[in-house]
């Protein structure tokens, strides 16, 4: 794990002041008080990691033993029977791939189009783009929850139902990622803009040459956001999604549990596997994550 | 909003027409999305909600009968209530646990704060879906670790399933575990923006740490505590597939919520007319909430 250089990191647009915030105590003082604060720390640690680790630990016992008491905690003979099966036997591997699908194409258009939009909303000034920033406001007053039947129907109507396109495209538009890059362009000194501008630089050549590239981690942080958020979707593709070969690995898990007799090594191995994608992205990206601004955070 | 530095709204105004086209270009794809999947669709929805439209065919304008339907529907108010207790208990318990656990992060004395970080946000990154198998998992009446503990212990097992108000405080449990990671970032950025020198004149003042938090932290921190609680009950208005996957709802109906009804009658029963004017409902409710909380905000503020 990369965990151990987390602080430096996420510490370091804090300056100086975070590292001494509290008043120091003495060093006699200090394990005193190190402990119980430890303590604290430890046991809602242990509190938040124990369902994860149960349900990761009882997703490599055999079928047989899942329901054997005694409960132990460790699978005394540890196999992936539940993975294997989850994989073959319910067109796993297929959900595995369409998710990806998703995942990626609606990543990389939504970083896209929300940098584009992000940058004029933060450099241009004109009255189309105020009417449209309030626009942008509103949809985040508006979730989608509340508009699923016409915006299903409109999916509909435009030939997008039961393809992956019809999950891609209505996600492309967050509110979310086009705050994340205009509060980022605001802090890029105009100057920048002007001087490109005097050397004769045309604006969309300003834009992609300039501006894309200073943009970088405002995009890392936006890619891994959209991926979480499309890899984690259920209610849209749900409803999107007709076709079995078509759905994603949310559904797939979903209809498994809500199976009349559940096959739980098939549901454990399923979901574990659904997991890893998004855990290994966070460990290895999670100084973007968690320095993100994600107060506008809210929508998908 | 959209304001400039300074050395740019002082430059010559004609300025500002000069670039129309590139702006333009660059907001042209969110703008034919934002017109396609946003604005369309809440007009029509607005429209459908007055008509017995059922998805196909022709329809007509029923006038206000949804809603009226709907106020007389109890399946609806039952949605609705199961709803806002979800809302009620889900918001304080997320709040107090997030908040105790920055606190605790962002406390010198604690050690070991990067890796147990990750501890509490990965829950954050598995999807409603997973963490709601997780929990169905955990506290399964016949298998479940959760009973069987209680039984170790020498109690017995409790219906966590049948019992309709167990399985939603389970809902409960379950998501304010989930949601932890995202109110305590929000919360960490906040107690580390307090100055320091607050706490240093506190503590010279004699404050003990529990005072210094009452008296600084929590009066700091005010407004992210008002996005924190407003973010949370939004979400949990729309919760739904928490509860498709850790109870489908259940036990029978009983926790069906109101995005489950809406799928339910709109889909299920195909009454995209009468779903619609029940999302209105819905919109409005979270319309006032965002209202309530904005006026509540801005008069902390300005105290």
């Amino acid at each position: 794990m990369t965990t151990t250089d987390m602080p430096r990191k996420v510490d370091a647009g804090r300056g100086r002041a975070v590292r001494k915030k509290r008043p120091s105590s003495s060093a006699s003082g200090g394990l005193r008080r190190a402990v119980p604060a430890t303590t604290l720390l430890w046991v809602l640690a242990a509190l938040y990691g124990m369902p994860v680790l149960w349900f990761v630990l009882s997703s490599f016992k055999p079928a047989g033993d899942l329901f054997s008491l005694p409960l132990t905690l460790l699978p005394h003979d540890p196999t992936v029977s539940g993975y294997k099966a989850a994989w073959d036997s319910a067109n796993f591997s297929e959900y595995f791939i369409n998710t990806t699908i998703v995942c990626v194409i609606a990543t990389i258009l939504t970083v896209g189009v929300s940098c584009c939009t992000g940058y004029a909303l933060a450099k241009y000034d004109n009255k189309w783009l105020k009417v449209f920033f309030v626009g942008i406001l509103a949809t985040t007053m508006l979730p989608s929850e509340v508009m699923l039947a016409p915006q299903f129907l409109v999916v509909r109507d435009l030939g997008l139902y039961n393809s992956l396109a019809g999950i891609i495209i209505p996600a492309v538009l967050t509110a979310t990622g086009c705050f994340m890059f205009r509060q980022f362009f605001l802090t890029v000194p105009d100057e920048l803009i002007e001087a490109a501008r005097i050397d004769g630089a045309r604006e969309l050549s300003i834009f992609l040459r300039i501006m894309v590239p200073i943009s970088r981690p405002i995009m890392l942080t936006l890619a891994i956001l959209s991926f979480q958020w499309r890899w984690n979707d259920y209610i849209w593709p749900l409803l999107m999604l007709n076709d079995p070969d078509k759905f994603t690995v949310q559904i797939g898990i979903q209809s498994l549990v809500g199976a009349q007799n559940i096959n739980w090594s098939l549901v454990l191995g399923g979901s574990v596997i659904s997991m890893i994608p998004l855990i290994v992205i966070f460990l290895v990206f999670q100084r973007y994550v968690m320095n993100a601004d994600i107060n506008a955070g809210l929508k998908d | 909003m959209t304001k400039r530095a300074p050395d740019v709204s002082a430059s010559p105004p004609r300025r500002r027409s000069k670039y129309t086209l590139a702006p333009l270009v660059l907001i042209a794809a969110n703008v034919v999305l934002f017109a396609l999947f946003f604005v369309w669709p809440a007009v029509i929805g607005l429209v459908y909600s007055f008509t017995n439209y059922t998805g196909v065919g022709a329809f007509q304008f029923v006038g206000l009968d949804n809603y009226q339907h709907l106020f007389g529907d109890s399946t609806f108010f039952d949605a609705l209530t199961r709803t806002l207790l979800y809302t009620v208990l889900f918001v304080p318990l997320n709040f107090v646990f997030s908040l105790l656990i920055a606190n605790v992060l962002v406390s010198k004395h604690a050690k070991g704060v990067s890796v147990a970080r990750v501890f509490f946000f990965i829950p954050w990154l598995l999807s409603p879906i997973v963490v709601g198998v997780l929990w169905r998992w955990l506290f399964g009446e016949n298998f479940g670790l959760v009973n069987y503990v209680i039984e170790k212990l020498g109690g017995s097992a409790v219906p966590w399933q049948s019992n309709a108000d167990l399985s939603l405080l389970v809902v409960v449990v379950a998501a304010s575990w989930a949601w932890t990671g995202f109110s305590m970032l929000l919360f960490i950025a906040a107690i580390k923006n307090v100055p320091v020198s607050y706490y240093e004149a506190a503590s010279l003042d004699g404050a003990g740490p529990w005072r210094q938090f009452v008296s600084i932290t929590l009066p700091s921190i005010a407004p992210t505590s008002f996005i924190v609680i407003l973010l949370n009950t939004i979400h949990a208005m729309k919760e739904y597939p928490l509860f498709a996957s850790l109870n489908s709802g259940g036990p029978g109906t009983s926790n069906n919520l109101l995005v489950q009804y809406i799928y339910q009658t709109g889909f299920k029963s195909g009454q995209i007319g009468y779903a619609s004017a029940a999302s209105f409902v819905l919109m409005l409710i979270l319309m006032a909430v965002a209202i309530i909380q904005l006026v509540v905000n801005r008069r902390v503020e300005n105290r």
